[in-house]
């Protein structure tokens, strides 16, 4: 058991807020996922739990015990830090004995649990070696095997495949996957900015958005499974963020409200979005939001423009220029072939179409999954 | 000692200068060849002539060649025979180390609350200890004798140990404040989940990384401490309590009319020589130390 319970957290720096009013229940053994863009303070809010900073407002409990007061090393949770923060003066093994020895363990126990960590992570004939002797990845392997060398019921991870080259980071992304099947019941709170880790290995996702110095805004923006986030953001941060390339943003106004589903008029063209229409009214200014992969190119009514591509290989990105705007609407295709300042058809299909209301709150879906828990999203 | 690194620092400057002209020994050269000789001629001729006038006697003591023509022993002999110059030297032996692992313990603990911890006036309090270095040692000599009267330590070495702290403890605290910043704040968070205590972080963490910070800074104190002369003079009395300097100063012989020059060259010499070979086997550790952390901790 080491469920985390967050209620009413708020952290300030001096009078800026960084942190607002975060409820957040992790369950036990859940992989739960802190992502957001730069000063959003997901760091920050892993530091909290950690205890290497003090809430400024409300309550933190790690397995039902409130550990506000508590000293990091009395939480039993283990930290992984973006520089793997390894003692350079000492050899792995006194690196992963050092906290053991401290807490008086037995030699023996030590011994077992080092071994341990060793087959885990593969770290056999390293043990003597100073950490300056080893490689990146290395490094980060024996500061995870320090973390799991404590037992903890939490691991924290803080950004730890930042510092890793392309190919080590895939590579390290699905040992830690591997390792957290491993640990089974221990909970793991992982801080990156990337969404694609975020999405791999989260069993839930906190997205979470920068304050900025606003007040009217919450920290986190949506919670909930990766593909929740991805068919169902619960508004146009949320949407914007998650997806790469990111969601593409059309200014619109209502225009009729059929059922089921909304007509949208952009730029002249009537476009129907297969979305809730509760609480929207005729001539209403939305933002229309389309992931790139869900533009259709080469069937449909309408035409636009290809005013540049790119060619990854495996699929092209297409920016499209729509008529009479100067936007342009970035569609995948999996073609190679399409040159610039072709005319090409395209179609928006309804079930694709996500919409947001002047204050950024997304209408609901009615295509795809079932929509996220309404008590995971919160925005202003 | 301004001999050795001026050798250390010649080689590394020499090749840019050689690119431009074809001539192998412009004139820039000859001139930077010539100064560096005669900058080491400066700096080393007092030692020289200390170790010339050290193996010389009698008469030969008055004729300035720099060899001497009746090379002797006997004034090293004779420092030692005529006075108790062995325990002179073991209390200068004793009061330098313990001057050095005091000021390192004590500054190594205060580099990490003034480095690390935030509290009201640490500004202020740095710069009071920096200032406590500005006076000159006479100011403090009779405040400071009051203070060994007071704890009962006159004439013995503790007093100077006390003594010499102020001496060393600024300098060591401020450099060692520098060092302890430049660690990264990552370490001691790791230690803080690791759950130790402030000392085994200080000792076992932070004081294996400050290494070369501390065998420079402690080689500098001891020179400071071995080479401390007004406090030394002044706060002891009888022969055994003696450090060397104070030794050396007070040498003579027994009607007293004269100065025994050669005696006192000879105890300069061996007074020097343990100086000479400490800063010999740490140079390397001294150069690294002053210039760590610049680049990477």
């Amino acid at each position: 058991m080491s469920r985390i319970a967050l209620r009413g957290v708020s952290k300030f720096f001096g009078n800026i807020p960084v942190l607002k009013d975060i409820d957040l229940d992790i369950a036990s053994g859940e992989f739960c996922v802190f992502v957001g863009p730069s000063g959003c303070g997901k760091s920050t809010l892993l530091r909290l739990l950690a205890g290497l900073e003090e809430v400024s407002a409300g309550e933190i409990e790690i397995d039902g015990l409130l550990v506000n007061q508590l000293p990091p090393a009395q939480r039993n949770v283990a930290m992984v830090f973006q520089s793997y923060a390894l003692y350079p003066h000492m050899s792995v093994y006194q690196n992963m004995a050092f906290g053991l020895q401290h807490r008086k363990l037995a030699a023996g126990e030590i011994e077992q649990r080092i071994a341990g960590a060793v087959r885990i992570l593969q770290l056999d004939g390293l043990l003597q070696r100073r950490p300056r002797e080893l490689s990146g990845g290395q490094r980060q392997r024996v500061a995870i095997a320090r973390a799991i060398v404590r037992q903890p019921k939490v691991f924290l991870f803080d950004e730890p495949l930042s510092n890793l080259d392309a190919a080590l980071r895939v590579q390290t992304r699905l040992e830690i996957a591997r390792l957290h099947r491993a640990l089974g019941s221990a909970s793991m709170v992982y801080v990156t900015h990337d969404q694609v880790e975020a999405m791999t290995l989260a069993d839930r996702i906190v997205l979470l958005q920068p304050l900025a110095g606003r007040t009217d805004a919450l920290s986190v923006a949506q919670s909930g499974p990766p593909l929740d986030l991805y068919h169902h953001p619960a508004n146009r941060f949320v949407a914007g963020f998650i997806g790469s390339p990111a969601m593409n943003f059309v200014e619109a106004t209502v225009k009729s409200l059929c059922h089921p589903g909304v007509a949208v008029d952009v730029l002249g063209t009537i476009w129907d979005a297969r979305v809730s229409s509760r609480g929207l009214m005729p001539g209403e200014a939305v933002t229309l939001g389309i992931r790139p992969e869900h533009v259709l190119l080469g069937q449909g009514t309408q035409r636009a423009r290809v005013s540049h591509v790119e060619r990854l290989g495996e699929l092209s990105h297409v920016y499209l220029e729509l008529p009479g705007s100067g936007t342009a609407l970035l569609a995948k295709s999996p073609r190679d072939d399409i040159a610039t300042d072709e005319l090409l058809p395209f179609d928006l299909p309804p079930q694709a179409m996500h919409l947001f209301r002047s204050d950024g709150v997304a209408q609901a879906r009615y295509a795809a999954q079932q929509p996220a828990d309404p008590a995971h999203s919160a925005f202003p | 000692m301004s001999g050795l690194t001026e050798a250390r620092e010649a080689p590394a400057a020499s090749p840019r200068r050689q690119a431009p002209g074809r001539r192998r020994f412009p004139r820039g050269r000859i001139g930077y060849w010539a100064a560096s000789l005669l900058f080491v001629f400066v700096s080393v001729f007092p030692l020289l002539y200390a170790l010339s006038s050290s193996f010389k006697q009698g008469a030969g003591l008055f004729s300035p060649t720099l060899w001497p023509a009746a090379p002797t022993l006997a004034n090293y002999s004779g420092v030692f025979a005529e006075q108790p110059f062995a325990q002179n030297l073991l209390n200068s032996l004793l009061v330098a180390g313990c001057v050095v692992a005091l000021s390192l313990g004590l500054s190594l603990m205060a580099a990490w609350a003034f480095g690390r911890v935030q509290f009201r006036g640490r500004g202020l309090l740095l710069m009071l200890i920096l200032s406590a270095s500005m006076l000159p040692q006479v100011a403090v000599l009779s405040g400071m004798f009051e203070l060994v009267r007071f704890f009962g330590l006159y004439d013995s070495l503790g007093a100077l140990v006390i003594a010499d702290l102020v001496l060393t403890l600024p300098f060591t605290v401020w450099v060692l404040v520098t060092f302890v910043r430049q660690l990264p704040k990552e370490l001691e968070e790791a230690a803080a989940m690791d759950g130790v205590g402030v000392l085994t972080l200080v000792f076992r963490v932070f004081m294996p990384l400050l290494w070369p910070a501390m065998v420079a800074t402690g080689l500098l104190a001891f020179i400071a401490a071995w080479n401390e002369f007004l406090f030394a003079l002044t706060f002891t009395l009888s022969t055994e309590a003696r450090t060397v300097p104070v030794a050396i100063a007070l040498i003579s012989t027994a009607s007293g009319f004269e100065l025994p020059w050669g005696r006192i060259m000879a105890a300069s010499v061996i007074v020097t020589l343990p100086l000479v070979a400490l800063v010999v086997v740490f140079q390397r550790r001294i150069v690294a130390g002053l210039s760590a952390g610049a680049v990477k901790g």
